[in-house]
């Protein structure tokens, strides 16, 4: 048993975090340092933590869709859409329970579209969630009236920027997440369900699996984790802001799932994995930031970053290099 | 071939209603003023949907291209502005960059086996962190040759002007079209998107067609970015974000199929001229805000991908049923 721990530890996920962290340890020797200051952790680490939550957010939602042969790009767009409903409401009057369920609900409505479109009308998940993403933004802009809506909610502002047994919410909440989700897949047969639409759709649903009822859970939750994201950012900008909220996040969360190995060719997927994913994504951010290069370099470093995962889960390399498949992969 | 044309009817009817409906609200919107400016403002979209028919009749996607816009743009202002060189060469300069920036996003998608949406997604992050690392700043272009280009129109009966960069739009679509519909290289994409593996069968070249078809809508963008820095006269990093969007829908109103295989090069253009009139539309009305554009085009964009379902299921039991 312990064993097998170890093994997992050593996955390439995990030492490419750690080299990530050593590296932006060597450019800042105070990266690891982390310190209590008025009932809360302060640190670089605790900041990788805070700014990771919100993709590693959506990457949870995201494996999901992806290991079904799916994709979901409509994400940040719904996090703009929550957030200004959250916000909207809130300014209003109403209670932040309402505002914040009211937001849940709307995301969970954005997801179950997408999962109609894919599953009832089998239009292609990237056609699908496209039209969304075009017009998700518009329908954040209408419900904002064009405004960024300023809100001075406490409960809300505790959600971006509270802290929870000296943790930022927005990473309490993610852990939960995590814990909920991935308990939810491993300890049911869900998983194995995705797993077997993302092989192969047809086979699955003769082979008495309710496919349809499956792409309709798996998108709804992908919407629902991005209302939660659009939440948390409201939150931490105390604000709702229709044009920039959650733009390009949808690309890091395809990103963090895909570092994490879950195949884009569907069938195999891990939660916990996306999560890392989107740490290591987030701890490169903070790497080029605290060490001083300009922000621009992120975009040309998360290229190089696709490419290398590309080409180490690419057809070819396995060839050239016999890898460790896991036991799942190799049974097939 | 009635039956193979219907989406494309179905596109050009539905501009004609359109456009007659928002003629009705605001004569003043038939003019050859309108109709010229149609052609001028949406040349640069235009000339990148012409490259996204092709990657997608391909089976394909290619969101790089917004990136690849933006960063030709910087690197042709740079190069005229600070390193004082000719237009002429910097345009060269930058279609040839992005010949070699497609080609190696081909070769990747080809020899790697994994998704063009996934690729072309670590090319838009590149070209728009390379336009970014070059400057952040709008770098104004001001040469006698953008004088010389703008000054270039025909002037219509009614205060219409038909521009340089908008009739290259119509002949890199009549070009587009004929390469579609009239090459070897042409039907090479269409048999590419309908299946791989039978069409690698019957011999067709798979990888040099993969990598043609990346190759050529990069060029075709960094035309398109050349013909944005003629239109604004400067290069910004973060020109035409989500251009990308735009042309896929542009593609997939005008009848393309998503799944590959299927679409005309002609129909992407009344796309085009469709997304325009709803911002031309918007602009008329004064009173919609300007976020109206964004759901009224995802509404279209859902309307076209349903309709096209239900023809494609209906013409299916037809051949059935013959």
């Amino acid at each position: 048993m312990t064993r097998r721990l170890l093994s997992r530890l050593a996955n390439p996920q995990l030492l490419a975090l750690a080299g990530v962290l050593l590296i932006n340890w060597f450019l800042f020797p105070n990266f690891f340092r982390i310190t209590w200051q008025d009932g809360r952790l302060f640190g670089s680490l605790i900041d990788v933590l805070n700014r990771g939550a919100p993709v590693a957010i959506l990457a949870i939602g995201m494996v999901g869709v992806i290991a079904t042969k799916g994709v979901d790009l409509s994400v940040g767009a719904v996090m703009a859409m929550a957030g200004a409903v959250a916000a909207t409401l809130v300014v209003a009057g109403y209670p932040a329970p309402v505002a914040v369920a009211a937001a849940l609900v709307v995301g969970l409505l954005c997801g179950l579209w997408n999962g109609f479109l894919v599953a009832i009308l089998d239009i292609q998940p990237i056609v699908a969630t496209l039209v969304l993403m075009v017009a998700g933004r518009g329908i954040a802009q209408l419900i904002t009236e064009g405004f960024i809506v300023t809100f001075t909610d406490p409960v809300l502002i505790f959600i971006g920027t509270g802290t929870f047994l000296g943790l930022p919410m927005a990473a309490v909440i993610a852990i939960v997440l995590l814990v909920m989700v991935t308990l939810l897949v491993r300890k049911t047969a869900l998983g194995l369900f995705i797993e077997a639409v993302g092989v192969n759709r047809a086979a699955a649903s003769l082979a008495g699996i309710r496919s349809r009822m499956l792409l309709l859970y798996v998108y709804g939750l992908s919407g629902f984790c991005a209302a939660i994201a659009g939440i948390i950012v409201a939150g931490d900008i105390r604000g709702a802001d229709a044009n920039n909220a959650g733009l390009w996040l949808e690309l890091d969360a395809i990103l963090a799932v895909v570092i994490g190995g879950t195949s884009l060719l569907g069938g195999r997927f891990s939660v916990p994995l996306a999560v890392v994913g989107a740490l290591i994504i987030q701890a490169m951010n903070t790497g080029i930031l605290v060490s001083g290069f300009p922000p621009e370099f992120n975009l040309i470093v998360k290229a190089a970053l696709i490419f290398l995962v590309l080409i180490i889960q690419s057809p070819l390399a396995t060839r050239i290099v016999p890898v460790r498949m896991p036991a799942r992969e190799a049974s097939k | 071939m009635s039956r193979s044309l219907r989406p494309l009817f179905a596109t050009a009817v539905i501009f004609a209603i359109a456009y007659a409906l928002a003629v009705m609200q605001f004569p003043s919107m038939f003019s050859t003023r309108v109709l010229g400016n149609f052609l001028t403002d949406n040349a640069f979209l235009g000339i990148t949907a012409v490259g996204m028919t092709f990657v997608i009749i391909s089976g394909g996607i290619d969101l790089s291209v917004g990136a690849v816009i933006g960063f030709t743009g910087v690197l042709v202002a740079v190069l005229i502005s600070w390193a004082g060189w000719h237009p002429l060469a910097a345009f060269g300069m930058a279609l040839a960059v992005a010949a070699l920036f497609g080609a190696v996003m081909g070769l990747a998608i080809h020899y790697l086996q994994v998704p063009a949406f996934i690729v072309t997604l670590a090319g838009m992050f590149l070209a728009r962190g390379g336009a970014s690392v070059i400057t952040q700043d709008s770098v104004p272009v001001s040469h006698e040759f953008y004088d010389w280009i703008s000054d270039l129109v025909i002037r219509l009966p009614g205060g219409g002007r038909l521009s340089f960069i908008g009739l290259l739009m119509v002949a890199v679509f009549v070009v587009g079209a004929l390469v579609a519909h009239r090459t070897r290289f042409g039907s090479y994409v269409y048999a590419l998107g309908g299946n791989t593996v039978s069409a690698s069968l019957m011999g067709v070249p798979v990888a040099r067609t993969t990598v043609g078809v990346y190759m050529l809508s990069s060029v075709l963008a960094a035309l398109a970015g050349i013909v944005f820095s003629l239109y604004t006269s400067a290069g910004y990093p973060l020109a035409a974000v989500g251009v990308e969007l735009d042309a896929i829908s542009a593609v997939v109103i005008g009848g393309t199929l998503l799944t590959g295989g299927y679409g005309f090069v002609l129909g992407t253009f009344i796309g085009v001229m469709l997304l325009g009139l709803v911002q031309t539309y918007i602009i008329f009305d004064g009173t919609l805000s300007s976020w109206w554009t964004k759901i009224v085009i995802g509404a279209l964009l859902f309307l076209f991908i349903v309709l096209q379902r239900l023809i494609f299921a209906a013409s299916a039991q037809g051949e059935k049923a013959s």
